[in-house]
């Protein structure tokens, strides 16, 4: 360890300090308004500026503290990609270059869709989870095991789990990464059918996509290679074509039938195509997709907070609603514990530890710059989160629980819908409902769970504000569409990829020549296995009672959340390990608290009212009676639903064991390295910046 | 001017890393100076060898 190792914190000039009072002061008065002002609506920018404050607070001082104190991250030190750069993964890189990258690949559908699920209980609980959640477990998270990966030479987190843990610990969690891997394909593919459904404007759009990736990838391979921007301007031109020209395929009676599919029909469409994308060479559909959904997620985001900040929209919902107490039609159970698996991406997300630990650790030329990439790319994140909140507790409540609510409470008129939805307080009438399908170009709102509907009015009446053009509303809504559906396919392409290879290497350890990636059988067969196992959990969201965005969502938060905790715990060991025991609670209390948030949730889904136990016996039941209960129209049916609650009763089981496992191993590691009085973990030596000067980008 | 094109070629580097393709000229300049017996690919090469090494590790994209 060198002398100068720890940077001395820089004196505060007296201007300095009073900037950060000043921020302190605006912050905590705009968060005073938020919580406090109750009984007339508030306006968004409130919410946004307290957001703001709180980032920039945390940034400053909690992440300055992680570097400096927790992680030691030291300048002077050379990183992976100064020590051995090889110009294609280790490359020192401008940080903002890095930062980008970085953003780009932790931004998805998550932070869009929880906090939208979560306004049901109101803006309240959820801005505050998300603000207090990233500030001290989720950019915690992400920036640690940026900091753990940079010293280890850019390891992933499975790697450097093996290492620090021990090779069983290590099997365990990668076991959980795929069983993750598949629920999260499947609750992806779930939001796309849910917003899809009887839409033939949005299924003719997000299906012009592939003809459209076709084009592209084939004008990139042959034509003009490599020309990504020219390729994507050319693509992003033909995207607001289709849909321009989706207006009229829906208005056209010979047209409209071919593209209007019901739940089940497009969970098959989905399963076939994930099929065939994951098996055609990645440069004919999967690349070019990436490209334009990379672009326009970026693009959208900005969009979305411009909106925002012009528009400056009032919050209809309330602060906080009566479903705080667990009644609530969009998720079932109590806000403590399941607000906090419903916002997992936005506060804390676990498969970011997979990120930081992957190409971004290889990129950064200082460790100075971590802090940025690692803290300030999440804190990004939680602001994206802000707005999909902000753009959900904008829309007339009754609107949003019409969208929101399953048909098995609300129904399947508009007159039922608002009758039901009036009696639950938030007075909506029939009009204003069918009024919203009309603005939109849909047949109908009503039971459009999954968060992209609902965000995709919300944006859809900001850009209305702030653009005008009548009749516009439609196009900026199926816009809205198909930006989510777009990026959830490319996941969905990408993860089943990804997927197929993990198969394939588990298959070679049985029968060597399935390893081999380019042979068809071994491909075929692996990509069969994977589509399967998330296309069994899509198909069992489409024909579920509760309209599978409700059953499937809190199984898909409780793993996301089973990963951070990991994440964290490896953090927390490697603390200890590294004689930092005084800075254990950084990561070990928001660990404990994800540990306790999903065994608490996973135990409330195997025991008691709303488990996924009791709704297979409530099945089972009506079954051996002979009775048949809505949505299943034959004893068939009835059987397949309750299957499908045992699988998920079974997974969330599995989920409790993998959690409790990974803790006991993480428990045994620590009392061992707390004992030794010598640091223990595998870092890399130090190598200083200056004797690898030469690389410097 | 100067500040304006250094903003647009780091625009440009980000855009191209978001879609896994590192800097040409980076890789051609670590080339040269590391590895001077190997032949130096062209853009349209290293695109397409990048291109397909992109889809081949743990997919590193979020929900």
């Amino acid at each position: 360890m060198r002398p100068n190792a720890t940077v001395p914190a820089v004196p505060a000039s007296p201007a300095g300090k009073l900037l950060w009072a000043a921020i302190a002061i605006v912050g905590a008065w705009c968060l005073g308004v938020v919580a406090l002002r109750r009984g007339e609506p508030i306006n968004a920018i409130w919410l946004v500026a307290a957001s703001i404050a709180v980032f920039v607070i945390g940034y400053r001082f909690y992440g300055r503290f992680i570097e400096h104190a927790v992680l030691k991250l030291d300048p002077s030190r050379a990183t992976p990609a100064m020590r051995h750069p090889d110009g294609l993964d280790y490359v020192p890189t401008d940080k903002w270059v890095v930062f980008g990258h970085h953003f780009a690949a932790i931004a998805g559908a998550g932070p869009l869709v929880g906090p939208v699920l979560a306004a049901q209980m109101g803006y309240l609980p959820g801005t505050l989870w998300i603000l207090v959640g990233v500030v001290f477990a989720g950019a915690v998270q992400d920036f640690m095991i940026l900091g753990l990966s940079l010293r280890r030479d850019g390891r992933s987190l499975g790697h450097m789990l093996r290492e620090e843990l021990g090779p069983a610990p290590g099997v365990v969690a990668m076991f959980g990464v795929l069983v993750l891997m598949m629920i999260v394909l499947a609750v992806l593919a779930l939001v796309v059918v849910k917003a899809l459904t009887h839409s033939p404007w949005g299924t003719f759009t997000v299906a012009a996509t592939i003809p459209i990736a076709f084009l592209m990838g084939i004008y990139l391979r042959w034509w003009r290679p490599g020309r990504i921007l020219e390729v994507s301007i050319i693509g992003l031109l033909l995207l607001l074509g289709s849909i321009w020209l989706g207006r009229y395929v829906a208005g056209s009676a010979t047209l409209a039938p071919v593209f209007d599919m019901d739940a089940k029909a497009l969970a098959w469409w989905l399963i076939g195509y994930g099929f065939v994308a994951s098996v055609l060479p990645v440069w004919l559909l999967l690349a070019p997709r990436d490209y334009l959904s990379t672009f326009l997620k970026i693009g959208t985001i900005g969009l979305l907070a411009l909106a925002i900040f012009l528009a400056a929209p009032m919050l209809q919902m309330d602060a906080v609603t009566r479903f705080v107490d667990g009644t609530g039609p969009v998720f079932q159970g109590n806000l403590f514990p399941f607000l906090f698996i419903t916002i997992a991406c936005g506060a804390v997300s676990g498969w970011h530890s997979i990120i930081a630990s992957g190409t971004t650790p290889k990129l950064l030329a200082n460790e100075g710059q971590a802090r940025m990439v690692g803290y300030g790319g999440m804190l990004m994140e939680a602001f994206v989160a802000i707005m999909a909140l902000v753009a959900a507790a904008s829309l007339h409540p009754g609107v949003y629980f019409a969208m929101n609510s399953p048909a098995a409470l609300i129904g399947t008129t508009a007159e039922h819908a608002a009758q039901t939805i009036s009696q639950w307080g938030f007075v909506v009438t029939p009009d204003q409902l069918t009024q919203t399908a009309r603005d939109i170009g849909e047949g109908s709102v009503l039971s459009r769970a999954g968060g992209a509907p609902t965000l995709a009015v919300g944006m859809a009446r900001l850009l209305h504000e702030i653009v005008p053009g009548g009749g516009m509303m439609a196009f900026w809504y199926h816009y809205a569409i198909l930006f989510e559906a777009l990026f959830i396919l490319t996941t969905v392409d990408a993860g089943t990829r990804v997927g197929r290879f993990m198969i394939q290497e588990i298959a070679g350890l049985i029968h060597k020549p399935l390893q081999n990636t380019e042979s068809w059988t071994g491909n075929l067969l692996a990509t069969a296995i994977c589509v399967g196992l998330w296309g069994y959990f899509l198909y069992q969201g489409a024909v579920d009672p509760l309209g599978g965005i409700n059953t499937l969502w809190p199984l898909f938060g409780i793993a996301n959340q089973m990963l951070a905790a990991i994440a964290l715990m490896l953090a927390t060991v490697v603390v200890v390990k590294l004689k930092r025991e005084r800075y254990v609670w950084v990561p070990g209390v928001p660990a404990i608290w994800l540990i306790i948030c999903t065994l608490t949730a996973g135990y409330e889904k195997l025991v008691g009212p709303i488990s996924f136990t009791a709704a297979a016996q409530k099945y089972a039941a009506a079954l051996a009676e002979g009775k048949l209960l809505a949505p299943a129209k034959a004893p068939a049916e009835m059987q397949q639903i309750v299957t499908n609650n045992y699988v998920d009763m079974a997974l969330t089981g599995l989920f409790m064991l993998l959690v409790v496992a990974m803790a006991a191993f993480t428990l045994r590691t620590m009392l061992r390295a707390w004992r030794i009085n010598h640091p223990t973990a595998h870092e890399e030596p130090y190598v200083s910046i200056d004797a690898v000067a030469a690389n410097a980008p | 001017m100067k500040g304006f094109r250094t903003a647009w070629s780091r625009a440009v580097q980000t855009a191209r890393l978001c879609c896994g393709v590192p800097d040409y000229d980076t890789y051609v300049r670590h080339l040269r100076e590391h590895h001077p017996e190997r032949a130096v690919p062209s853009y349209a090469e290293f695109f397409r060898e990048r291109q397909a090494a992109r889809y081949k590790g743990t997919g590193g994209r979020c929900c």
